[in-house]
């Protein structure tokens, strides 16, 4: 009996040694709290850690997500993941030089024009894209008037097509023809281009598709004055590089979309001796100088074919779940993964929440238009808002909202960035990468930074703020990717 | 009469929140009819039967959040919905003063909070175990307070905890204190070398307590769920529990809480006593005490007994059962010759309105035992289960906290609403004498359990006056001084509405049961 006993007890002692449960009870108690809130709220009262996690139920799309789980499955999309942020982490983004669309961008014709966002018909198209290429028909000379540029955008006579098909983007209508000038960008890490036409500025501007006399001017003289001596500036200076400026102008309170005035400022120091340097009249270099110091956005037409020539690499990499476009035109919203290559997954924009120009309000706005958001699928813009305090009061917000939209972004990427770094988050690198099954785990949307263009063609900006891609985007990508990848 | 309906697709709030919110704006003097809540099935067939339902509203999914109300008043709407916002964002700005980050997910909750080593998990059930499987593969401990996960579901996730080394409380489980903090529905008790293992939430915070109140301590109060002991779970949760108090070097006394467990598992856990030098106090609640005693441990008349032998044993005191009363003999006799003076002829019958279940069992075996046959919600014989549980017959005992009462409702111990609404049915029964209540406090609790039901109380007591009668109201509060309402300030509430207050719910129900023996004896 009382070996036996004895025995029982040497058989709980080795059993109770593997008992992980007391290390427990010499740790501080550090508690997620799922549900309830006001458990979480009497452990902050006994100032115990505790973390609540503001959840919702998953959606059908995020019950699909455990097909993708499979051991197998999603190491292969790790790896791909993997291999997709080195890419884009991995690249170089340089100014080259000033073009000219018709000569540069491939597969443009006189008779082509590009535009923001995803393909889109004429008859689909919303007025500030129709007002854009009204403007842009009438510039070519292709048109003399509104009426005449309607009759011909309609023949059938002109080819449209999405700028992103052509190594392109455009901020708003980002509308290009064949006679525009264009920066013309490298990603040196794997020589892939990418094509931006000039910032007009802000107020009426072909971009919010405004197409008066003065807009028709301006682009005149952009062709005429502005590309000519950047395009000089630029063979003199050689090259700029991107990257640097970016993660500068990102410490000096710039988000590289809707913030530009630290970018455009350094950009104008790179610029400023190669422009003064070049053969044109005093008064030819002043204008040009005035017109960039006057222009706070001048910077964003570089950023954003920075960011589309450094996701372009990301196109086919099989078993990739990471999103290297998105994209709006003003009707459509379109995103493409890099594991589902060129398919376009499409659904109607949203409206902005913002802050309006005096005279206007929501009933004068567009839905969402623009490829400008190429940047927050890089990972700067809206993702990188914390660095960018005053961008936040569009949606009247605070500096700490500021911060909480960018650790959201967290949530629903693959990496922080190795060169965008945020100083007043611990200079945490922005997060980078959108991974699509984040999004539909998480449903959390991306944030994007945007100005908002009027609904009539003419008019042109109306207002700034903040707005996100449709849900319907992320489901249809990711039932597509899943019939690819199983 | 008009219906106004507002829908938000795809905008989630926590159900308990909105049904408080519901309550909020039922208030409101041009509403008639009020639902808040999200599109779950049950919500639209209660706006249904509410005659709040419109095709919008049967459209609805889980995730959407829609507010009906049917006023009197044209534009009721808006001022409903401005209402609603209100309280909704009200909860946020307490929440979050400093704005704090909240994720999502649980996942990104582990990769901010350094050291997360807990993961308290209260969702609708058919997620609570997906997300507590998520939080032990991240190495967390789970409280899992939800209701409605499967046995499959259970034995799974504490198999996953057990292989793992995590502790797997609940599913159902309410009550725990691990490192000296209170989990969801807990006191503020002293610590000490006391360690429990309890299957049961109210009888767990009656022992802590009454520990407490006895000048003990507890050192770790791990809780199980009410289904562990079941044969079909075989107690994985109280073994893993148990070999962690034998094991931990700040517990010298091992108490062991639940209903009777399955003969095995019973056999099971009790053969584990032998290997431990640590005195083990088994208080199986209305079980079998010789088998507990065959085995080494000490068994116990009731929850009080167990918390005062844990106590006695850790002062190295001798130990008897206890089921007396802590005031002397001749004081009892005056509370129950006072109280008897006063009753009126026919008033015979008790009516017991709990809102810990473990209290109402404990209530209903004792009293089994002096011959009192309770009807009840949750009966100890299946003759006894009330037709209409929102009718009392003789006499009656309910668990408010029964599903019963709690399908579409927040818990009586926070939202005591529904026995506001009882107790003026019991007054109005002539052969009623008592009414026994209890009051929990602890985190988790309604701030003011007291205070909620004293005018419910002062009318009750006054309608029988009218008529005559006498309602003698017995209360107990299972709490301490140092709980957020604070025993004192609860007690003197009570006191002043006239109701008798007892140290435990065994000592409560005793008194009871000496003044229905007086009145059942004329």
């Amino acid at each position: 009996m009382l070996i036996n006993s004895w025995k029982i007890k040497q058989n709980i002692r080795e059993v109770c040694a593997l008992t992980d449960i007391n290390k427990l009870f010499s740790k501080e108690l550090t508690v997620i709290n799922l549900g309830l809130e006001s458990f979480h709220k009497d452990l902050k009262a006994q100032n115990v850690k505790s973390m609540h996690v503001s959840w919702r139920p998953p959606s059908e799309a995020s019950m699909k997500l455990s097909v993708l789980e499979s051991d197998d499955l999603s190491e292969k999309i790790e790896n791909a993941n993997k291999e997709a942020i080195k890419r884009l982490l991995a690249a170089e983004p340089i100014i080259i030089g000033i073009g000219k669309a018709g000569i540069d961008i491939p597969g443009m014709t006189k008779h082509t024009i590009l535009h923001a966002g995803p393909p889109i018909s004429w008859d689909r198209m919303s007025e500030p894209l129709k007002g854009a290429i009204i403007g842009g028909l009438i510039y070519e000379k292709l048109a003399t008037n509104e009426k005449e540029a309607r009759i011909l955008a309609a023949s059938g006579e002109i080819i449209f097509d999405a700028c992103h098909h052509h190594s392109t983007v455009g901020p708003m209508a980002g509308v290009v023809t064949s006679s525009m000038p264009v920066w013309i960008l490298q990603n040196k890490a794997f020589g892939n281009f990418a094509y931006c036409t000039l910032n007009e500025g802000l107020g009426k501007v072909l971009r919010f598709g405004a197409f008066s006399q003065e807009v028709i001017a301006r682009l005149n003289w952009m062709e005429k004055t502005l590309a000519p001596v950047l395009k000089e500036a630029m063979e003199i200076k050689g090259s700029v590089d991107l990257k640097s400026i970016i993660a500068q102008c990102l410490q000096m309170g710039d988000e590289g979309h809707n913030r530009n005035k630290a970018g455009t400022s350094l950009l104008f120091r790179e610029l400023a001796p190669s422009i003064v340097k070049t053969k044109f009249s005093n008064d030819e270099k002043a204008e040009v100088l005035t017109f960039i110091d006057k222009n706070d956005h001048f910077f964003l037409n570089v950023s954003m074919p920075a960011c589309k020539c450094s996701l372009d690499p990301l196109e086919n990499i099989e078993y990739s779940t990471v999103v290297y476009t998105m994209s709006r035109n003003g009707t459509d919203f379109g995103i493409r993964i890099a594991g589902t290559g060129n398919e376009w997954f499409t659904a109607p924009c949203e409206n902005v929440t913002g802050l309006y120009f005096p005279g206007f309000d929501e009933k004068d706005a567009n839905p969402d238009i623009g490829d400008s958001c190429i940047t927050e699928t890089a990972g700067i813009g809206g993702f990188a808002m914390a660095t960018a305090p005053a961008i936040v009061q569009f949606v009247g917000g605070t500096p700490k909202d500021a911060i909480n939209y960018t650790t959201s972004m967290y949530e629903i990427t693959c990496a922080e960035n190795n060169s965008f770094k945020i100083p007043n988050i611990n200079f945490r690198g922005t997060p980078t990468g959108i991974d699509l099954r984040k999004v539909i785990e998480t449903r959390i949307l991306p944030v994007i930074n945007t100005g908002i263009a009027s609904n009539k063609a003419g008019v042109g900006q109306v207002g700034a703020g903040i707005v996100h891609p449709p849900m319907k985007c992320f489901e249809d990508a990711l039932t597509s990717f899943i019939n690819k990848a199983t | 009469m008009n219906l106004c309906v507002d829908i938000r697709i795809n905008t989630y709030y926590d159900s308990v929140a909105l049904m408080l919110i519901t309550k909020e704006i039922k208030k409101m003097s041009n509403v008639k009819q009020v639902i808040v809540g999200m599109g779950t099935e049950l919500n639209k067939e209660l706006a249904e039967n509410l005659n709040l339902s419109n095709d919008a509203v049967k459209a609805l999914t889980p995730n959407d959040f829609f507010i009906a109300a049917v006023s009197d008043e044209e534009n009721a709407l808006e001022s409903i919905v401005k209402k609603v916002d209100e309280l909704l964002n009200a909860k946020t700005e307490n929440s979050c003063a400093e704005k704090e980050y909240k994720p999502t997910t649980l996942s990104a909750a582990v990769n901010r909070l350094q050291g997360a080593n807990m993961a308290i998990i209260s969702l609708p059930g058919k997620y609570a175990a997906f997300e507590a499987k998520k939080a032990l593969n991240n190495n967390l401990n789970v409280m899992l307070f939800s209701d409605n996960v499967t046995v499959e579901e259970e034995i799974e996730l504490k198999e996953l905890g057990r292989d793992k080394g995590l502790l797997v409380m609940g599913p159902d489980c309410g009550t725990a204190i691990i490192n000296g903090v209170p989990l969801c529905f807990a006191n503020v008790v002293r610590r000490g070398d006391i360690g429990i293992v309890g299957a049961s939430g109210t009888g767990t915070q009656e022992i802590t307590v009454i520990v407490d109140k006895m000048g003990g301590g507890v050192s770790q109060v791990i809780g199980t769920g009410g289904r562990d002991l079941s044969s079909k779970v075989s107690g994985i949760m109280m073994i893993e529990g148990f070999k962690a108090l034998i094991k931990d070097d700040a517990t010298k006394i091992i108490v062991l809480i639940s209903k009777p467990p399955a003969l095995e598992v019973a056999q099971k856990i009790l053969s584990m006593v032998k290997g431990t030098d640590k005195p083990v106090v088994a208080c199986f609640i209305g079980g079998n005490r010789c088998e507990v005693e065959q085995q080494g441990a000490y068994s116990c008349v009731n929850l009080e007994d167990a918390a005062r032998k844990a106590v006695l044993l850790s002062k190295g005191k001798k130990i008897e059962d206890f089921n007396g009363f802590t005031q002397s003999d001749v004081e009892i006799e005056e509370i129950v010759k006072g109280e008897c003076k006063k009753f009126s002829d026919g008033q015979k019958y008790l009516r017991a309105l709990y809102t810990g279940g473990t209290l109402a069992d404990e209530a209903m075996k004792m009293l089994d035992k002096e011959g009192y046959r309770l009807h009840s919600n949750i009966p100890l014989s299946p003759e006894l289960r009330l037709a209409d549980v929102h009718k009392s017959i003789e006499h009656t005992c309910i668990d408010l906290g029964d599903d019963d009462f709690t399908v579409g409702k927040p818990h009586p111990m926070i939202d005591p609403a529904g026995r506001i609404e009882r107790l003026p049915k019991e007054a109005c029964d002539n052969e009623v004498a008592i009414v026994l209540m209890d009051f929990v406090l602890g985190y988790g609790s309604n701030i003011d359990p007291a205070g909620e039901m004293l005018e419910s109380i002062i009318e009750a007591k006054k309608a029988m006056k009218n008529k005559n009668k006498h309602l003698c109201v017995v209360g107990y509060i299972c709490g301490t001084e140092m709980d957020p309402q604070g025993y004192k300030a609860q007690s003197e509430k009570l006191e002043k509405a006239g109701v008798i207050l007892m140290p435990s719910n065994a000592q409560a129900v005793k008194l009871c049961s000496l003044i229905l023996g007086r009145l059942n004896k004329i």
